[in-house]
């Protein structure tokens, strides 16, 4: 059994968000990087959990980015994992991220893949689906709880207002969110060992570029706020109707 | 030439979603000067050809009950072998559950570029530009698509439902597909039924930590009941249990852009903000005036959210008749 999580660097959630160059380039000056949440919490930890019930599982990290994201690799391989991959590119282009993962899924041939939910810089939650497109595997998005027997494996999954129950035969490919599993602090002998677990830089494949961020812009900022008194609750609720026309 | 609009449908019904992203790919078309076609997989019971109502010019319908629950890939594989067969340039899904599933693998089954979240019309002034969010709510970008095909997954409650611009009536094509036998089996299914989805809610009340427990939560019920509301809470209170999880907005729940959001008992954490600050309208009700929730606000009262939810709900009541 071999599994893979895709692991992101994102910024931290409190970042304080700001671009320069003319807002056509995110502004790090201050910004602590962190994993993307939905990688580290739910993914990673359930992969891990497989892992210590089954110890003759594999499990790979792999992430794309430059070597400024080796911090951040070696983080996630404090919590756990065998050794980690990283394909040396940067871009913000899903289809070629994508294409970069699907082909070390390809040659790791790999059982298991596992992404976060989405990252919550650029918010796309599409890199699941296309890698799952490109290696033409079953994708179940934004599991919510994810059990294995066997080859078989039974995913809950949101659904818009709702849950689902899927069963899928591996190779499969899933988005996690949370109640997959719960966040994990890493230990000291994590963190010492992650030293030495290998971390193996490829370059990237050829692949298209399909779309390019031309802009950042921020929202427009509030106008203040309108408060009313404790005691007239009746006149907010006029407000909203007259005013704000909002019902 | 056309641009194709995924028409996303449960239980019979299509959903409100559905209807933006045909509002948005009619306006697109109109812009391109090209048609707007549906695209559902699967029966509804209604008649299709009334959604000319918002512009579509014609539905193409896989007519097949096999097909009324999603699957990610047998939808994509007849979603892209239709985009080609109709010679669309344009695809535009809801970005809900459905559209986060097929638009990704739809738009790398065809080579086309994708952006998702977008939350305006391109601007094609000069090449193709579609403005999204990102940074989970806290910053826009403005996304160029390099190719000759596109896909577009349109935020919920981003772009308004349009009636009456095209010719008010569509005509329905079958769509012939040899559908393959999906590789996921569905083992059950539940959906909270007569509730309104929160992502597709357009007035919205929601708790946190200041309502100190879940036996409380009866003032937030009654005043999202008086408005007909949805109801949502912070993390905290979706981790304690008090609340299902799937009420979680933020950073890392869900990010939500209704008409109205009514904020009791949250102050008003970062990453809270990060999921509701689309909203149009901020009402904040909290007892402590130094809660940063109300440099995010529109309105706001600095109260005890036990006196005033009440009378809040009571005058929503009154003026409802
Ligand atoms: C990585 C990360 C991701 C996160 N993601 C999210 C997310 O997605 N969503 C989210 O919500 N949080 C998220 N958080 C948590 C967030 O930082 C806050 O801790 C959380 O939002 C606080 O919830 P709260 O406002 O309900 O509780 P508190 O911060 O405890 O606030 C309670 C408020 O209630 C007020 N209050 C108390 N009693 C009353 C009363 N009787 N009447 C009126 N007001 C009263 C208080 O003045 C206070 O402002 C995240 C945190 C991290 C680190």
């Amino acid at each position: 059994m071999k599994i893979l999580v895709c692991i992101s660097k994102t910024p931290d959630t409190t970042a304080k968000i700001s671009f320069t160059q003319n807002n056509t380039k995110f502004s790090s000056d201050g910004v602590q990087w962190i994993i993307n949440p939905y990688d580290e919490w739910y993914a990673l930890v359930r992969a891990i959990e497989l892992k210590e019930k089954d110890p003759s599982t594999v499990l790979h990290l792999v992430t794309v980015g430059l070597a400024d994201t080796e911090p951040i690799i070696r983080k996630a391989l404090a919590i756990g994992g065998d050794e980690a991959i990283r394909v040396n590119a940067d871009s913000a282009d899903p289809f070629y991220i994508a294409a970069q993962i699907a082909d070390v899924a390809r040659q790791g041939g790999y059982d298991l893949i596992f992404t976060g939910k989405e990252t919550i810089d650029y918010n796309g939650s599409s890199i699941g689906g296309m890698v799952a497109e490109l290696m033409d595997w079953p994708y179940i998005p934004l599991a919510v709880k994810f059990e294995l027997n066997g080859t078989v494996a039974t995913v809950v999954r949101e659904t818009e207002g709702g849950e689902e129950t899927d069963e899928a035969t591996l190779p499969l490919l899933v988005s996690c969110q949370k109640g997959v599993a719960e966040q994990r602090i890493p230990n000291m002998k994590g963190i010492m060992s992650a030293r030495t677990k290998p971390l193996k830089v490829v370059e990237p494949v050829a692949a298209e570029t399909l779309t390019s961020i031309v802009s950042f812009e921020l929202p427009p900022a509030k106008a203040g706020v309108k408060l009313i008194p404790a005691d007239n609750p009746a006149e907010l609720i006029r407000l909203l109707h007259e005013e704000a026309k909002v019902f | 030439m056309s641009v194709l609009i995924f028409i996303d449908h449960s239980e019979g019904q299509v959903k409100k979603v559905s209807l933006e992203a045909l509002s948005y790919g009619a306006a697109l078309a109109g812009q391109l000067g090209v048609s707007a076609e549906g695209i559902l997989l699967g029966t509804v019971g209604m008649d299709l050809s009334t959604l000319g109502r918002f512009g579509a010019k014609k539905i193409h319908q896989a007519a097949q009950e096999g097909l009324n629950h999603l699957d990610a890939q047998v939808y994509a594989k007849i979603i892209a072998d239709a985009v080609t067969a109709t010679g669309a340039t344009v695809v535009i899904f809801p970005n809900n559950f459905s559209g986060k599933a097929v638009a990704p693998r739809v738009a790398a089954r065809l080579k086309a570029g994708l952006v998702s979240g977008a939350v305006a019309l391109p601007d094609t002034a000069n090449g193709f530009v579609v403005k999204k969010t990102v940074f989970s709510g806290k910053a826009f970008a403005h996304v160029a698509l390099n190719t000759p095909l596109k896909v577009i997954a349109l935020n919920p409650n981003s772009y308004p439902i349009r009636e009456g611009e095209g010719s008010g009536s569509a005509e329905v094509v079958a769509l012939s597909v040899t559908a393959t036998a999906p590789k996921v089996k569905v083992v059950s299914a539940t959906q909270a039924t007569g509730e309104v989805p929160l992502t597709e809610a357009e007035l919205v009340v929601s708790g946190g930590r200041g309502l100190k427990g879940p036996e409380n939560w009866g003032i937030i019920e009654d005043l999202a009941k008086a408005l007909g509301a949805a109801t949502a809470c912070s993390r905290p209170v979706a981790d304690s249990g008090w609340r299902p999880h799937h009420e979680h907005v933020g950073q890392t729940g869900i990010a939500i852009a209704p008409n109205l959001y009514i904020a009791i008992g949250i102050s008003g954490a970062i990453q809270h903000l990060a999921g509701v600050n689309r909203s149009k309208v901020i009402v904040v009700i909290n007892k402590d005036p130094e809660a940063p929730f109300f440099k995010a606000a529109d309105y706001g009262i600095v109260g005890d959210a036990f006196e005033v939810v009440p009378k809040m709900t009571e005058a929503v009541k009154k003026l409802k008749g």
